[in-house]
């Protein structure tokens, strides 16, 4: 087991009157190497619970255990935290604050006591994985890049740390539909690559039907559903209740099977819903 | 850790004190801090602490919560406290090692102490009640007679309201920055006072980038909503002394003449406490 959570809470503010039940009571277990998707509407918990898995923020109660070591036991050490669980925040760029690309990267792994040299090389390969030529950007600023370029730039700072659990919060916020794809598709291959466990925090169902091999779904504090895509989006109405949504391609699946097509639900892709359909009804694939 | 300031922030209660006009808070403040300055001996100091409990019972603030605010200013109230102990020379009362506490310097240390932490209780104490754009308000109000003599009222309460408006969201802007960096790693607790400095780096740096960008998105957004000063502009909610203020007018005048009395008195007795 990668990640083991049990009868975790947590209070925000007790004794005041913003006082809010942010978890409660929830446990979890996550398999070594999946790709976990979290979702939930804003306040609904999920920052908390990530925040919670690296350290960040302490629980009232509860145990967190993440590759066999209890991160919420006492007197532990936060860099050893720190080193297993690495979390790109929202908008991860405007944390970016060195001279250098290259520098900014290799800020996590100094922070971990590797020595220059290696924090350097292990900075260059990090910008490698995120699709950057190191001795292209390496040097510059990293406030001269574009948007998308910065975000990837701050992907790499947390790759660079070499986590066992990687955690992306939301990181398609604010990208246009291209980077979007293209930064899942990185998130995609990174965890193929390493088959390290990584959870995917996001608003949209789509993004995350597509990639993850499990879904939690949080509401107000409390894991509503834990399952595979399918699984879950078998909860419509429940799920709109929760102001959350089904993809779309699984909408037109749903309508189609309604209508006798008998098509599996589980797709994702509307390019393999086509050429499923144009088997189906014998046509031409254009 | 940033959560703990609460000097300056609004507890919303909707009490008696909170409906009262933002402009009788802040000359009654004043008029707390001028008496406060006043005292001359300890015994005038009891009426201010019974005034400032009855204040607190009114607005339902927690008394946690007012103490609270007194964190920041520990060491401060401490350095005071010690150097008025060891330091001022009169009849000696205890004696060990090099320090001499004299009888006047315990007096000196525990009216200074009180002194400062009633300043700070009584200042916080309009904050807690007033809300930001009140408070603005009312001293845009307060300041409008020398608008004469050529001060800018206006431009001085809008610079503070922006100036309030924005410290919620910097701290927040701050705890989201240190997050990120500490989940990179860094580490502002250990080390020696130079690392700890250096360790400040990666939060100032994106902290100022991003309090520039929100600097120029607002004057952007103002300009574009043709804002242009004070000329002629109307409020949603204009101030308006009502009888609740005469209460409270009252409750200050009693003050006064509590504190006043007991200095008289006690300058009887040449302020032998």
């Amino acid at each position: 087991m990668s990640i083991r959570i049990r009868h975790l809470n947590h209070v925000y503010d007790p004794g005041s009157p913003y006082e809010t039940n942010a978890l409660i009571d929830i446990n979890l277990d996550i398999a070594r190497g999946e790709f976990i998707g979290l979702i939930g509407h804003t306040g609904s918990g999920k920052s908390t619970l990530i925040q919670q898995l690296n350290g960040l923020l302490k629980p009232q109660s509860g145990q967190i255990v993440v590759n066999g070591y209890d991160i919420t036991a006492k007197g532990i050490k936060l860099s050893d935290i720190r080193k297993r669980v690495g979390i790109v925040f929202q908008y991860p760029e405007y944390q970016l604050f060195e001279e250098t690309v290259l520098k900014d990267v290799a800020y996590g792994p100094t922070n971990l006591g590797l020595a220059k040299d290696d924090a350097l090389r292990i900075a260059h390969e990090a910008l490698e994985s995120v699709g950057f030529n190191p001795e292209e950007i390496g040097g510059m600023s990293p406030f001269e890049l574009s948007g998308g370029q910065k975000r990837r730039v701050a992907i790499a700072g947390i790759l660079a740390m070499q986590p066992e659990v990687l955690i992306l919060d939301e990181p398609t916020a604010g990208l246009d539909p291209k980077s979007r794809r293209d930064l899942l598709e990185l998130v995609a291959k990174e965890h193929r690559a390493h088959k390290r466990t990584t959870i995917l925090v996001s608003h949209s169902m789509e993004d995350v039907a597509r990639y993850v091999d499990r879904i939690i779904v949080m509401d107000s504090g409390m894991i509503k559903f834990f399952d595979v895509p399918a699984a879950v989006f078998e909860h419509e109405a429940t799920l709109k209740a929760l102001g959350l949504d089904i993809p779309e391609v699984t909408k037109i699946i749903k309508a189609l099977n309604r209508k006798g097509f008998n098509l599996p639900e589980d797709i994702y892709h509307y390019e393999v819903l086509a050429k499923l359909l144009v088997e189906r009804l014998g046509g031409d694939p254009c | 850790m940033l959560r703990d300031i609460t000097i300056g922030q609004y507890y919303p209660t909707n009490s008696v004190v909170h409906q009262m006009d933002a402009r009788f808070k802040i000359l009654a403040t004043f008029g707390l801090l001028t008496l406060l300055f006043l005292v001359q001996s300890l015994v005038a100091y009891v009426p201010i602490v019974i005034f400032l409990l009855a204040l607190i019972k009114i607005t339902g603030v927690p008394l946690k919560f007012v103490l609270r605010g007194l964190k920041p200013i520990v060491i401060i109230i401490l350095l005071t406290v010690s150097i008025n102990l060891f330091m001022t020379p009169g009849v000696t009362l205890v004696k060990f090692w090099f320090l001499t506490i004299s009888y006047e310097g315990l007096r000196q240390a525990v009216f200074m102490a009180s002194r400062l932490m009633l300043l700070i209780m009584g200042s916080s104490m309009m904050t807690f009640t007033t809300s930001p754009i009140e408070l603005t308000d009312g001293i845009e109000h307060l300041l409008n007679p020398f608008k004469r003599i050529g001060v800018p009222a206006h431009e001085i309460a809008m610079m503070m309201s922006i100036a309030l408006r924005f410290i919620p969201t910097l701290l927040e802007e701050t705890d989201k920055i240190m997050k990120a960096q500490m989940a990179r790693g860094a580490d502002f607790e250990t080390g020696s006072l130079i690392h700890r400095a250096k360790s400040l780096v990666p939060i100032l740096v994106p902290l100022f980038i991003s309090a520039f960008r929100r600097a120029d998105e607002l004057a952007m957004a103002m300009e574009s909503r043709c804002y242009r000063g004070g000329n002629e502009r109307t409020r949603m909610k204009n101030l308006q002394y009502t009888v609740r203020d005469a209460y409270g007018l009252l409750a200050m005048v009693l003050l006064m003449c509590s504190v006043i009395g007991a200095n008289v008195i006690m300058a009887g007795f040449g302020y032998a406490i």
